[in-house]
């Protein structure tokens, strides 16, 4: 379904979605009514996601995976039937999915297959087979792109540093997009790993990840997606995106923090070396070595996040209700609102595409005479909460000219008013600093 | 409305019209500090010297920078408050400037110390604030310490450094 369908089809009812976040029932600042525009940082909580995990730790809280009781049963059952729960969400094999605390964990986690082969190879260590293609020499190259958040340019900046490989990012234009003209010369014959964002967080900014992924694939790079800001706010489907590994957060999409998936293809799973080690991830071990257990459980040692699992499963059920093309239109809607807003008022430039097209809900901006910390200051006074910095990609900002911007990010639980009223705050912080 | 208790007049002020910004020579030592939450960054340089006592003095601070509008007035009641201090007493309001951001509230300024930094009270209401008000005084503190490492108070005035042991 397109959007325009999905618009067709339902009227949003966002005031009883509302009622479902209690959290939303709160006032802030002397009684004023919240207005969270901040979903891209971390998006509120429905009552069923904090009822679902409340449920687990009163019913069936045990440890997963070990001991022959009856609350180990259940709660074996909760966290795995959560882990089949959550990849059909995105058209995954539960198998497929390793839990991790969030996305950029789930980022590591790939980085560190990458150092940790390099490293053992240089050792005659044991690698898993196929764990070759992990092993990095100087003269590789690994590929960003110039809109990533830290969390997909810092681990890659290590894995650089521990092996020797070259750092190379495709760069973006005025607008905002990604410049697939001159991706063609970044993306190589020595690439072994290209890692992008699906939405770009601070500009809002939905890549082609198909005209990447090709690319990648003409030179038989690994492919890692970010999809950190789309799996919220959008249908995806893994299995029909042309890529090897997804990354993403439960807490920006309703569920508790403390949780993340990565989804990875189970032939690049099974070639990796383990991140982090210890207890429930072995296959054997002596006092001189080990063997690791085959995905998702290599990658999941120690007890895990049950609870949360189960909460980010509720979550999923959730948004499966809503319908996640609904919720796609709705935001598109919000966004449109947003953009036509900024663009009224004078000395606002919108750091980021301003053409609904390919474009999440998360929009930054930039206002003349006031810096963003101040800004934000004063529409939090006013109930508004938003965003503002360098949303962990100082050097998208840098490339785009701004020190910091400011930004806002609807979901499925705000409505125009929540838009309006940033708006009109907008506004009376220009009077309030005298540059309107 | 706290907001304004945040933005005083006296700030805006400052921000608007900063005293003392700029990179100035010569200088004992500068630092590049930044507010890696936010981007907000400074470059500060400070000049010691020393008077008749052989004590040392502020003779200045120049800075450049960039940041929200508490992060930069800030910078520039620091240049017009420590400038010609001895090193002593601008340490002793420094101390105060930063007991009292810190203090969410609780300590009222005492303005014969602080002066027109007294209007920096209420932004110890606002926690995410704290940082932007003490980035440039975080940068003078170590500013000192690494002029007084690199012998920068000799540097700056041979003079005046044959008198003034206690300083190094």
């Amino acid at each position: 379904m397109s959007i325009a369908e999905a618009d067709r089809t339902r009227v949003w009812d966002a005031t009883s979605i509302r009622e479902d976040f209690p959290i939303l029932a709160r006032t802030v600042r002397d009684g004023r009514r919240l207005v969270y525009l901040d979903s891209a940082a971390t998006s509120q909580k429905p009552r069923t996601v904090l009822d679902a995990e409340r449920y687990y730790y009163e019913t069936a809280n045990a440890a997963v995976h070990r001991g022959a009781h009856q609350l180990a049963e259940e709660a074996t059952e909760a966290y795995e039937g959560a882990r089949a729960r959550i990849a059909s969400f995105v058209g995954a094999r539960a198998d497929d999915v390793v839990f991790t605390r969030n996305a950029t964990e789930g980022l590591n986690l790939i980085a560190y297959a990458f150092s940790n082969a390099t490293a053992k190879s240089i050792h005659g260590a044991v690698l898993p087979d196929g764990g070759e293609q992990f092993v990095l020499a100087p003269g590789d190259e690994i590929v960003v792109t110039e809109m990533e958040h830290h969390a997909n340019l810092v681990p890659w900046q290590e894995v650089c540093a521990k092996t020797g490989a070259l750092l190379r990012w495709i760069p973006i234009t005025d607008e905002g997009r990604l410049d697939l003209d001159a991706m063609k010369d970044i993306i190589g014959p020595r690439t072994k790993v290209v890692s992008f964002t699906h939405q770009s967080n601070l500009l809002g900014t939905i890549n082609d990840v198909a005209a990447v992924s090709q690319a990648a694939r003409e030179v038989a790079a690994l492919v890692v997606l970010d999809a950190c800001q789309s799996i919220p706010h959008q249908a995806v489907d893994v299995s029909t995106l042309d890529v090897d590994a997804v990354a993403w957060s439960g807490h920006k999409m309703l569920g508790p923090t403390g949780i993340g998936c990565l989804w990875m293809r189970p032939e690049i799973a099974d070639a990796m070396s383990p991140f982090i080690t210890g207890g429930s991830m072995i296959e054997t071990v002596t006092m001189a070595e080990s063997t690791f257990a085959a995905p998702p459980t290599r990658f999941e040692a120690g007890v895990p996040m049950v609870a949360q699992a189960v909460g980010l499963a509720a979550a999923c059920d959730y948004l499966d209700a809503l319908g996640m093309h609904e919720v796609a239109a709705h935001e598109h809607r919000l966004t449109q609102r947003t953009l036509d807003g900024l663009a009224a008022i004078p000395g606002v430039r919108v750091i980021g595409p301003t053409v609904n097209e390919s474009r999440g809900s998360a929009v930054s901006f930039v206002v003349d005479g006031i810096h963003p910390h101040d800004l934000g200051q004063v529409l939090d006074d006013r109930g508004v909460a938003v965003r503002v910095g360098h949303h962990c990609a100082w050097p998208t900002c840098r490339r785009m000219n701004v020190p910091a911007t400011t930004r806002v990010s609807p979901y499925l639980y705000n409505d125009v008013s929540d838009i309006d009223a940033f708006l009109s705050a907008l506004q009376d912080s220009r009077k309030f600093f005298g540059v309107a | 409305m706290d907001v304004d208790a945040l933005y005083q007049e006296i700030i805006l002020d400052h921000y608007r019209n900063p005293v003392g910004k700029g990179l100035r020579e010569p200088f004992a030592a500068q630092v590049h500090h930044v507010n890696p939450t936010c981007g907000d960054e400074i470059d500060l340089r400070v000049t010691l010297g020393h008077d008749e006592a052989g004590r040392t003095i502020i003779e200045d601070v120049s800075y450049d920078g960039q940041g929200c509008s508490i992060s930069q007035a800030s910078a520039s009641v620091l240049h017009e408050l420590l400038v010609g201090q001895t090193e002593a007493d601008a340490l002793a309001i420094e101390g105060a400037f930063h007991e009292m951001v810190s203090s969410r509230g609780r300590i009222e300024p005492d303005e014969d110390v602080l002066g027109d930094a007294a209007a920096f009270a209420g932004v110890s209401k606002y926690p995410a604030r704290v940082k932007c008000a003490l980035l440039s005084w975080m940068a003078f503190k170590d500013a000192l310490v690494q002029a007084h490492a690199d012998g920068g108070v000799a540097a700056q005035s041979n003079e005046a450094d044959a008198d003034s042991g206690r300083s190094r």
